[in-house]
């Protein structure tokens, strides 16, 4: 077991740990874990029987292994697959019963609960480990019909719902890790907007892993109904530690008609050392649906920290003139490597689609993006955009682009671009020369290479994303 | 203000200055001419602090050892080099660049950074006097910028960033007669008691607008002849062949 903290490390700020009492399950992947689980959660019969239900698909499948960034074996039997604070092993009603000391984490990650200090109007579900310990703003979105709670209260109080769209969108053996996911899910948020609603606030999920040698296994789903708009943002940090840690979420979004879903990420889980010991393996599943005609979604994430980075928040365009989006900004520093891009999947008539990835790769690292466009035969006049770009720093990383692209429809169009810069040293001097140092002149540019990304995020999380964008590439540049 | 000794250079072995001896006083404007290959580039590089050049012999700017700083750190001093070729930067708005290189250069002074209602009128009143119109500055730095455009730019950023001592490189290739002289005017504007000009060119024909105190004529990595403004006009009738 190797659970110190790494504490001489002092690049990763958000790599503290918090000294609370934790409640685990016991260690491994079998039956009586999914039933800890579900009993502790006070969860209906129901939704036992649709995790055992995975559970048992799960034992069929193998894990992919198709990725270009490979990982030694992960024992599923000793993994924790549900560690909570003991102080909430009851749901806290209100603020007060939350253990102080998880307020002040939150509080050093600059994330107050504390709604008198308002966090420029957003509202956030905050997941420690496998449990949400607070959701701020209730009150307020409750009188517009909107719900925003943890996925374990949604099961309790909104079963319609849940059941209605849960893994409608990432059917239960979809592929090995979202299927663990259903097996074992532990939290995540919950949003639905009533029709023609526009939610009032940003709303935003922060996730810390805190517990060691403990998978965090969130489930996110998020329903905007006919005409309604929400702008969704989740934020991810964990402590240093020199083990890997398993993420692997599920986020499903549906869209009905003419409503948008705008999901934002800020990607920040412990990278590893600068060795490449450590860090968290991030294998997340996510995926949305416009289901309704003139639907639209919009993915954005700034993915800096993890080991290893594997995902592809993907749009399937059943609705005609539905609209999907992909903005993605990959940053790769040290040993860190990134296998991510987007699926677009065309049914509808007149559905468009656009993507727009910067991969950064710097140190050791190495950045892959892997993205589908699928054009079926039934998708008139759709249109895709794809544009790929790479920045190079240095000359021991890699940047990778493999897009695959099928067409079935001679009435639509798939366009392609794609480019590999490196960071140019005439660049640097003449920033150097206007009095900018190194670090500076490597954010500006790099800052410059992503815009068209940054600008899509929250104006609150922007501001934040460009720093953190300069973080992670400091000292990359001699 | 700049004080050079016998600076030689070398770039892979090859060598580029031969000797270079320069005093550069505050109010004064030195003009360096010479054909081309003669080391007058790689001068505005060295005294900036561009990476690859081995060097030998003394330049101190101010009394300091200009050796032992950083090109930002010179920048911060008061060096201003006018690119010959401006580089391009995507994604990064003119004005946000120019924010930015304002800030580290009054960081590094000890001063507070600009705010923005300040900031936006000292660029606007600048922009202004060079005829520079403000929706130039809202596009990303130099991309797709005409060659006048361009150094436009630079002098823009020079007038911005007052320094003591700017170098202009070539700032005249490229341009027609009125860019031409709008640079000029931006260059007599800024001129006062207590800064300095080095501008390197090839042609008389800035030296029309801008009067040199100082032409030298640099051949082979050295400066074979000192003159005053008089000496352009006969370059530019007889060549440098009677001066190499």
């Amino acid at each position: 077991m190797k659970t110190e903290d790494l504490k001489n490390s002092q690049e990763y700020k958000y790599g503290f740990t918090t000294d609370v009492e934790n409640i685990r399950a016991p260690k491994g992947l079998n039956e009586d874990t999914i039933k800890f689980i579900s009993n502790i959660k006070k969860e209906p019969n129901w939704m036992l029987e649709w995790r055992l239900k995975a559970f048992n698909r799960l034992k069929a499948l193998k894990e992919p292994n198709w990725q270009k960034p490979k990982y030694p074996k992960i024992n599923y039997q000793d993994l924790y697959y549900y560690s909570a604070p003991k102080s909430s092993s009851e749901k806290p009603t209100s603020l007060d019963e939350i253990d102080p000391k998880i307020l002040e984490t939150y509080k050093k990650l600059g994330i107050p609960l504390d709604e008198q200090k308002r966090l420029n109007g957003i509202a956030v579900d905050a997941v420690f480990d496998s449990v949400s310990v607070a959701t701020t703003f209730k009150d307020e979105l409750t009188k517009k019909g909107i719900i925003f709670c943890s996925i374990s209260e949604a099961i309790q109080k909104h079963p319609d719902l849940v059941k209605k769209y849960l893994g409608s969108v990432i059917p239960l053996s979809d592929h090995y890790f979202a299927t663990l996911n259903s097996a074992v899910f532990t939290d995540g948020s919950f949003v639905y907007i009533p029709p023609n609603t526009r939610c009032p606030m940003e709303l935003s999920t922060y996730f810390r892993i805190n517990a060691s040698e403990t998978g965090q296994f969130e489930r996110t789903l998020i329903i905007a109904d006919k005409g309604s708009y929400v702008s969704y943002l989740e934020g991810c940090t964990a402590p240093m530690r020199d083990e890997n840690q398993l993420h692997a979420a599920n986020v499903e979004l549906v869209a009905l008609d003419d409503a948008e879903i705008k999901y934002s990420t800020v990607q920040n889980w412990y990278p590893g050392d600068e060795n490449g010991v450590g860090g968290i393996y991030n294998f997340v599943t996510k995926r949305g649906a416009c289901r309704g005609k003139n639907s639209k979604i919009s993915w954005t994430q700034v993915e800096t920290g993890s080991a290893i980075t594997w995902k592809y928040p993907s749009c399937i365009l059943q609705g005609d003139n539905s609209v999907g989006e992909f903005y993605s900004i990959a940053i790769t520093n040290n040993h860190q490597k990134a296998d991510t891009g987007t699926k677009m999947i065309h049914l509808g008539k007149n559905t468009k689609s656009k993507i727009i990835s910067k991969g950064i790769s710097a140190g050791k690292a190495d950045n892959m993006y892997r993205g589908l466009v699928e054009v079926k035969n039934k998708a008139s006049n759709s249109r895709n955009y794809t544009q790929c770009d790479s920045l190079l720093m240095g000359n021991k990383c890699g940047a990778h682009t493999i897009p695959y692209i099928k067409n079935n429809n001679s009435t639509s169009t798939i366009e392609h671009e794609a480019t590999t810069t490196k960071i140019n040293e005439e660049q640097l001097y003449y920033c150097n020369q206007r009095g900018l140092d190194q670090e500076e002149a490597v954010s500006l540019i790099v800052n410059g290479f992503c815009k068209e990304v940054l600008q899509q995020l929250p104006m609150e999380f922007a501001v934040e994303a460009q720093k953190l964008v300069a973080i992670s590439l400091e000292g990359s540049v001699g | 203000m700049l004080n050079i000794k016998n600076l030689e250079a070398k770039v892979d072995n090859k060598h580029i200055l031969n000797g270079l001896n320069l005093d550069i006083k505050p109010g004064e404007v030195h003009a360096i001419m010479g054909p081309n290959g003669s080391g007058k580039s790689t001068l505005a590089n060295i005294l900036s602090g561009k990476n690859g050049y081995k060097t030998k012999g003394e330049i101190k700017f101010d009394g300091q050892n200009l050796s032992e700083l950083s090109t930002e750190e010179r920048a911060q001093k008061g060096i201003f080099l006018a690119f010959q070729y401006p580089l391009e930067i995507p994604g990064v708005n003119t004005n946000v660049f120019l924010r930015t290189s304002l800030n580290s250069i009054r960081k590094a002074r000890g001063e507070k950074e600009i705010d923005t209602l300040s900031f936006l009128k000292l660029v606007k009143e600048k922009s202004s006097e060079l005829g520079i119109d403000e929706k130039f500055l809202s596009r990303q730095l130099n991309v797709g910028f005409s060659g006048g455009e361009k150094k436009k730019n630079e002098i823009l950023q020079m007038k911005i960033l007052q320094p003591k001592l700017a170098i202009l490189d070539e700032t005249d290739s490229g341009l027609d007669i009125d860019a031409l002289r709008i640079v000029a005017d931006g260059v007599n504007s800024y001129k006062n008691k207590d800064n300095a000009f080095l501008i390197i060119t090839h042609y008389q024909r800035l030296l029309d607008y801008i009067k040199p105190d100082f032409i030298h004529v640099l051949s082979k990595g050295k400066i074979v002849k000192t003159g005053n403004a008089e000496l352009g006009i006969e370059l530019e009738k007889t060549g440098y062949t009677n001066f190499i």
